[in-house]
């Protein structure tokens, strides 16, 4: 035993500390990175108070990451709708209770999967946009461009998308909530034959305003996350083509992480 | 005037400036001429604050632009305008919102008031019946012009060129140095060009300094450096092989 402990410090001393070091170094980047993001997310919320910028700005990037996200929006909701109707129908079919399914795909929606998804969506669709268009601006000196004209690049290229996220992520999230309701409605109504009356009834009376309201904070804040880490990962992106990609790429998966990470602490207190 | 006091710049480990000192005197062309990889660029860049240096003092009319906060930072940049290397422009814009965008951003011109200023910015860096066109359906030399318009189009105080002609035909090559030369005479901006067209940046600068390793080897007017005795100038001048500057 105290063989292989003198081993493990002495002889093999040198990997140990490299270890340790290694350890210390990832532990400061981490730490330094982390600091970073929060003074970036701070900063943005200051000129969002100061200076929003200008209107025309903030509607291009609701078109754009609203209005363009529809389509796929309607295409995940109407089958997660329908998966869930599927899948609830024959959950509940074992208990007698086929009449619930209404009351089923709707709170899993309303509370749970419209927010979520709708948010991953956007993520893959919008903020890999944001990231590559603000990380193409940085090393193309655009972003510099702005800043020796004595403007401040937060007002025109961070701020609007901010605000932008924050109006449409809940509007997507209503959308994606409608149709996946009419998505189990489609496969549990017309194709399993469940009474289209207990379906929208039983629903009507187990939603409550406390799940609607939910479900838009956490989409609200999940535009929050979509814009914050799109616009970091792109505002310092790496040098040339492959910074940008490694950028693009690191942004979506850290959004995809953090969404899912918010999500079960916004619902462990929301609940 | 433009002061750099002992400046350190280290990037990766990569000594860029290393212990730089110039003056930039104001109201005069200056040129900074050296091999490319010396940080010429970087150099204009710490001028207008867009790089801070690990250490040293950098002085813009006298103010310190070190450690200022962003609102007084930007007080300052108003008296700047910078073309860079590869233009900059907004790649989403059009030629004309280029050129409009410090106009519209500020000042409180009127929409056909900006309209002829940007008409007549361009025309006089010679562009006509582009103003529609994206950055990215522009020759190189066409985007430099551009650039050079919208560095040009608020009467800054001092501007910073970073090699302007580079690429563009022998024609219009001349063309620009001689609209800098007369833009300069008659407004009499603090310029500084990043420049490697040698011989004819010294027909356009008053002084020219020489960067090497880090440091001003050498500056002094243009006629001084023209005929400098100093051996690494000298070569870097004639564009001699042999001499002090190694390609590696």
């Amino acid at each position: 035993m105290s063989y292989c402990i003198y081993y493990f410090l002495y002889i093999r001393g040198y990997a140990v500390s490299d270890f340790i070091r290694s350890i210390g170094h990832y532990t400061l980047c981490f730490l330094r990175e982390l600091g970073r993001m929060g003074g970036f997310l701070l900063y943005s919320c200051y000129i969002m108070a100061r200076r929003p910028g200008s209107p025309l700005h903030i509607l291009k990037q609701i078109k754009f990451i609203g209005a363009k996200s529809l389509f796929v929006i309607f295409l995940t909701a109407a089958f997660t709708g329908m998966v869930l109707g599927l899948q609830g129908y024959y959950t509940l079919a074992k208990f007698g209770s086929e009449g619930m399914l209404g009351t089923a795909v709707a709170l899993a929606l309303i509370r749970e999967l419209g927010p979520v998804l709708s948010a991953l969506m956007v993520t893959g669709r919008a903020g890999s946009a944001i990231t590559a268009e603000i990380g193409i601006m940085r090393i193309s000196e655009q972003i510099d461009a702005l800043e020796t004209m004595a403007l401040d690049p937060f007002k025109y290229l961070v701020t609007p998308k901010f605000i932008a996220a924050m109006i449409a992520l809940p509007l997507l999230c209503a959308i994606f909530d409608v149709v996946g309701i009419y998505g189990g409605w489609l496969v549990g109504v017309k194709l399993l034959g469940v009474n289209p009356g207990a379906y929208f009834y039983e629903m009507e009376k187990a939603v409550v305003w406390r799940d609607i309201s939910s479900g838009i904070a956490k989409s609200f804040s999940f535009g929050v996350i979509i814009a914050w880490i799109g616009c970091y990962k792109g505002y310092f992106a790496g040098h040339g083509a492959e910074g940008v990609s490694r950028a693009t790429t690191e942004s979506v998966v850290m959004t995809s992480v953090l969404i899912l990470v918010w999500d079960y602490f916004l619902t462990s207190v929301l609940l | 005037m433009i002061r750099l006091k002992n400046v350190y710049k280290t990037f990766d480990s990569q000594n860029v400036l290393n212990g730089l000192n110039l003056e930039i005197p104001a109201g005069q062309i200056t040129a900074v001429i050296g091999p490319s990889g010396e940080g010429k660029s970087v150099l204009l860049k710490h001028m207008i604050g867009l790089l801070k240096p690990d250490s040293g003092e950098i002085e813009v009319d006298g103010e310190s632009i070190l450690n200022l906060r962003r609102s007084q930072l930007n007080r300052v940049r108003e008296k700047f305008g910078m073309l860079f290397q590869n233009a900059a422009l907004f790649d989403s814009m059009t030629v004309f919102e280029n050129v409009a965008f410090p106009l519209r951003e500020k000042t409180s011109l009127s929409r056909d008031e900006i309209a002829e200023r940007v008409r007549s910015a361009l025309e006089h860096v010679g562009l006509k019946n582009v103003n529609g066109k994206f950055p990215d359906e522009i020759s190189g030399g066409m985007k430099k012009r551009v650039g050079l318009a919208r560095a040009l189009l608020l009467n800054p105080k001092i501007i910073l060129f970073d090699e302007p002609t580079t690429g563009l035909d022998p024609i219009i090559r001349r063309a620009i140095h001689q609209l800098i030369k007369d833009t300069h005479e008659k407004f009499g901006f603090t310029a500084v060009i990043v420049s490697h067209e040698i011989p004819e940046i010294f027909d356009i600068a008053q002084n020219v300094a020489m960067l090497f390793q880090g440091r001003i080897l050498q500056i002094g007017t243009s006629e001084e450096i023209r005929t400098t005795t100093h051996p690494a100038v000298k070569q870097f001048i004639n564009g001699s092989l042999d001499g002090p500057i190694r390609l590696v």
